[in-house]
């Protein structure tokens, strides 16, 4: 890409970013539920279902809090990207999405404004739900590098998120597109072993978290926690590999949206 | 009270069904969401069974009752925002213009909503039986899951109508239903209360009524006819029902001023 | 004629919002049987709160009314037993079809099973919608919503009709239908309609009287033609044929009135006589060899008669901030 050209869609890139972050922090209802959620549910699986460290096979020496601080940081990056999907859907329904369309020389700045503000917007959860899980004792095995690659891990599935879900939105273009981008997120990232390690889970259950890319993503994350990078290669490439899939299918959704008019 | 008030509930709880069936969004959110995570925790959470004093063999059995609340709460979002879009397009001024009761309106609100609450539970109860459950109260206590389910609804249902009656907003009321699940969250949906390990979380879950709606579902399945678990349950669901209905009513003479 | 006989009566009406707004301050009203009112004047005028109070969704703050020989205070139930209503939002279900709407109205206005079948198949009828009486309403057009609107109002056959700015938004085509069946209800039905509006033109077809209500009060009534020939004063517009003449042709015309408001490329004056003053206009044009591309005489409007009442032209009027807030 010309120089010109990389400027031109890094300024639609900030023009939408800077639009997307500003609505989220100026307008609570949109900043609460991304906030609220992952803390209502680190409440509910770390403070509810502490006694599962205790079952025989269960090895994880930073403690049931880290183990499942872990899970909430991949759920909060990725459903901050749906989120954000769900703008962009409410953007189209308002017809500001077909007026960025018109105005923008380079429409992929589009997509990247959105992955932007999506991934900024996540920071501030992130930050909070840390913030919040070593108020409450958590302990952490792994040294800097191991939590700067988690939370590399959880950028990489936020900007998965937002792409997955832009690439819908730009399909559908309606708000009735809500159910179609989340229940799959929901279910990629339940059917991996949320509540206790891989090797626990038994049956139909098993079979799926061992061949979900999400198991690996989270099992990586855990391992940085407790300062084992284990697997960490494998689950980079998963993650990058999810990333551009997805940024794929979001520009052709957006050459779908454009030739849609 | 006269056939017309009858009447009057039956027109407007037949509204109410009609709306919900022709809203896709409002039929199968309320059956696919539970039934998804009542799946996800009956696999993930299997484990926990092999806890010292956990109930039953059966994550599946033990979690059953969880839908039956997740479900309710549906309902009362969809409640909610169905009477707040009312009195946003001035649906509910059209009402008020015809010798509505208004004791009425929430009647026939509410019962669409515990018609449709019963066949939500009579879905999840057969999903959950198909699944291999059991259901160790047997046929009886299939009828007074229904009865339960029903007085879940009607209670749920009027936290929804409460909550649009006082913002008079569709968004509001969707913006408030997260708090609602703090509620179920933070209750013994997960593990049965002598089994949470952290004290602050037990005593939240002790003190949350959603506990006590969901142990009487579970007794039914699990346990069979446990006579203080059900105690409970009907209490703590009539209590619910009998303060949102008597809110809701206060509400409604503030939102309906006709003279 | 006797109170109970009255269509509508209101004394010193008075509604005031919390802040001290007053968006309806001390209005009188006087409403026969089987008369079209036309309530005519810019957003925020109180227009809306007035309707609201006499079909008894707000209690006044203070004065008195009486619809269809009822108190709206006192007897609220049996105004609203004598009344229809279709307010400005057209309050509709876009779930339920035209049918089921007219169904659930009459049901609730406990018509009985057999009168809510035929009075709805009748009202579909009347109102054009038999066609699409099982379409949910959310296909219908705003049009077809009106209509709609208009036969769940009449659904219990009253004997007054409040109908809050019926035609907003509505094509040509779908007002001026409206409008037809209002006619007909008023002349062939002896019902009474109170009918807001801010469109002019809908007042003076439709209205037998107008009031114009400004800031919460009446400043002007009485019948269209009367209002305007109280005020009414003509005006003339005439375009130069030659654009550097239009100083002279202003100061030509301006020997026949004071300047009036007109097209860009014209010249208007108000007459101070009457209509006869166009012959010596074109008189004195001829005299001065000036010529012209275009010569007009408006006859008065209501928007005279309100620009003479408040100072101030009713579409001007509308854009100002409204001054009555929307119901919580």
């Amino acid at each position: 890409m010309r120089a010109g050209a990389l400027g031109a869609v890094l300024s639609v890139a900030g023009g939408v970013a800077w639009r997307t972050i500003h609505n989220v922090f100026t307008t609570p209802s949109l900043l609460l539920p991304g906030v609220l959620f992952p803390l209502l549910n680190f409440t509910a699986f770390a403070g509810g279902l502490s006694r599962l460290h205790d079952l025989p096979g269960f090895d994880f020496p930073p403690g049931y809090t880290a183990f499942q601080f872990v899970f909430i940081l991949l759920q909060s990056a990725v459903f901050g990207g749906v989120f954000t999907g769900f703008g962009i859907a409410r953007d189209f329904e308002t017809g500001f999405t077909r007026r960025l369309l018109l105005a923008a020389p380079h429409r992929s700045g589009i997509v990247l404004g959105y992955a932007i503000g999506a991934a900024v917007r996540w920071l501030f959860t992130a930050t909070v739900v840390t913030a919040v899980a070593f108020a409450v004792g958590m302990e952490v095995g792994g040294n800097g590098v191991d939590l700067f690659g988690l939370y590399a891990l959880a950028l990489l599935a936020n900007v998965a998120g937002i792409l997955w879900s832009t690439g819908v939105v730009m399909r559908l273009r309606t708000m009735q597109a809500g159910p179609i981008i989340q229940t799959p997120v929901f279910l990629a990232l339940f059917f991996a072993p949320v509540y206790v390690p891989l090797d626990l889970l038994q049956g139909w259950i098993h079979g799926v978290a061992s061949v979900n890319p999400v198991t690996h993503l989270l099992e990586t994350g855990r391992s940085f926690v407790a300062g084992d990078a284990a697997g960490a290669g494998l689950a980079f490439a998963i993650a990058i590999g999810l990333a551009a899939g997805f940024a794929l299918w979001a520009l052709r959704g957006l050459r779908k949206a454009e030739a849609a008019g | 009270m006269t056939g017309t008030f009858w009447m009057q509930v039956a027109q407007l709880a037949r509204r109410s069904i009609v709306r919900t069936i022709r809203q896709p969004a409002h039929v199968f959110p309320p059956l696919i969401f539970p039934l998804g995570l009542l799946a996800v925790n009956a696999g993930g959470l299997a484990p926990a069974t092999k806890l010292p004093g956990f109930p039953t063999d059966s994550f599946l059995a033990f979690a059953l009752a969880v839908p039956f609340i997740q479900g309710a709460l549906f309902a009362t979002m969809n409640a909610g925002t169905d009477l707040a879009r009312d009195i946003q397009t001035g649906f509910l001024n059209r009402l008020a213009l015809t010798p509505l009761r208004g004791g009425a309106l929430v009647a026939g609100l509410l019962s669409g909503v515990v018609v449709m609450g019963v066949v939500q539970a009579g879905v999840y109860l057969t999903v959950g039986l198909l699944a291999g459950s059991g259901l160790a109260s047997g046929v009886g206590g299939a009828l007074v899951l229904l009865g339960l389910s029903a007085l879940v609804a009607l209670g749920f249902g009027a936290v929804g109508a409460l909550l649009a009656l006082r913002t008079g907003s569709g968004e509001s009321v969707q913006g408030l239903f997260p708090l609602l699940f703090v509620f179920l969250f933070v209750s013994s949906m997960n593990l049965p209360r002598n089994l949470i390990e952290i004290d602050w979380f037990r005593f939240a879950a002790t003190a949350n009524p959603v506990s006590y709606l969901i142990e009487g579902i579970r007794s039914l399945v699990i346990t069979g006819w446990d006579g203080q678990a059900l105690a409970l349950a009907f209490g703590v669901g009539t209590a619910l029902a009998a303060v949102a209905l008597a809110g809701s009513a206060v509400a409604l003479r503030g939102r309906m001023t006709r003279t | 004629m006797t109170a109970r006989e009255q269509g509508i009566v209101a004394e010193a009406l008075v509604r005031e919002y919390r802040g001290g707004i007053r968006a309806v301050d001390g209005i009188d009203l006087r409403v026969a049987e089987g008369e079209i009112y036309g309530f005519l004047g810019p957003n925020g005028a109180g227009k809306s709160t007035t309707v609201h109070m006499l079909t008894t969704l707000l209690p006044p703050s203070s004065g008195t009314a009486r619809v269809g020989g009822f108190d709206i205070v006192r007897e609220g139930p049996r105004v609203r037993a004598a009344i229809g209503a279709a307010l400005q939002e057209a309050a509709l279900d876009p779930l339920l079809t035209g049918r089921e709407h007219l169904r659930l109205q009459a049901a609730l206005h406990g018509l009985s099973r057999a009168d809510r079948r035929s009075r709805g198949e009748a009202l579909l009828e009347r109102v054009g919608l038999t066609l699409a009486a099982d379409r949910k309403v959310r296909t219908y057009s705003g049009g077809m919503k009106r209509r709609l609107d208009l036969a769940l109002a009449l659904v219990h056959a009253p004997r007054l009709l409040f109908l809050d700015e019926p035609t907003t938004g509505l094509d040509p085509q779908s007002r001026s239908a409206l409008w037809q069946e209002v006619g007909r209800l008023a002349k062939e039905e002896g019902v009474t309609v109170f009918l807001t509006t801010q469109y002019l033109e809908e007042a003076d077809v439709l209205a037998d009287r107008v009031g114009i209500i400004d800031h919460g009060r009446i400043v002007a009534e009485g019948t269209p033609s009367g209002l305007k020939a109280e005020i009414g004063r003509p005006s003339v517009e005439a375009v130069p044929a030659n654009p550097d003449e239009r100083h002279r042709l202003t100061q030509l015309l301006e020997r026949f009135g004071e300047p009036a408001q007109g097209s860009p490329n014209g010249v208007a004056v108000r007459l101070e006589t009457g209509t006869e003053s166009l012959v010596e206009i074109v008189r004195a044009l001829d005299a001065e060899g000036l010529d012209v591309s275009h010569l007009q005489l408006h006859a008065p409007s209501l928007d005279d008669v309100f620009l003479a009442k408040t100072g101030r032209s009713l579409e001007g009027a509308a854009e100002e901030p409204s001054a009555e807030p929307a119901r919580a």
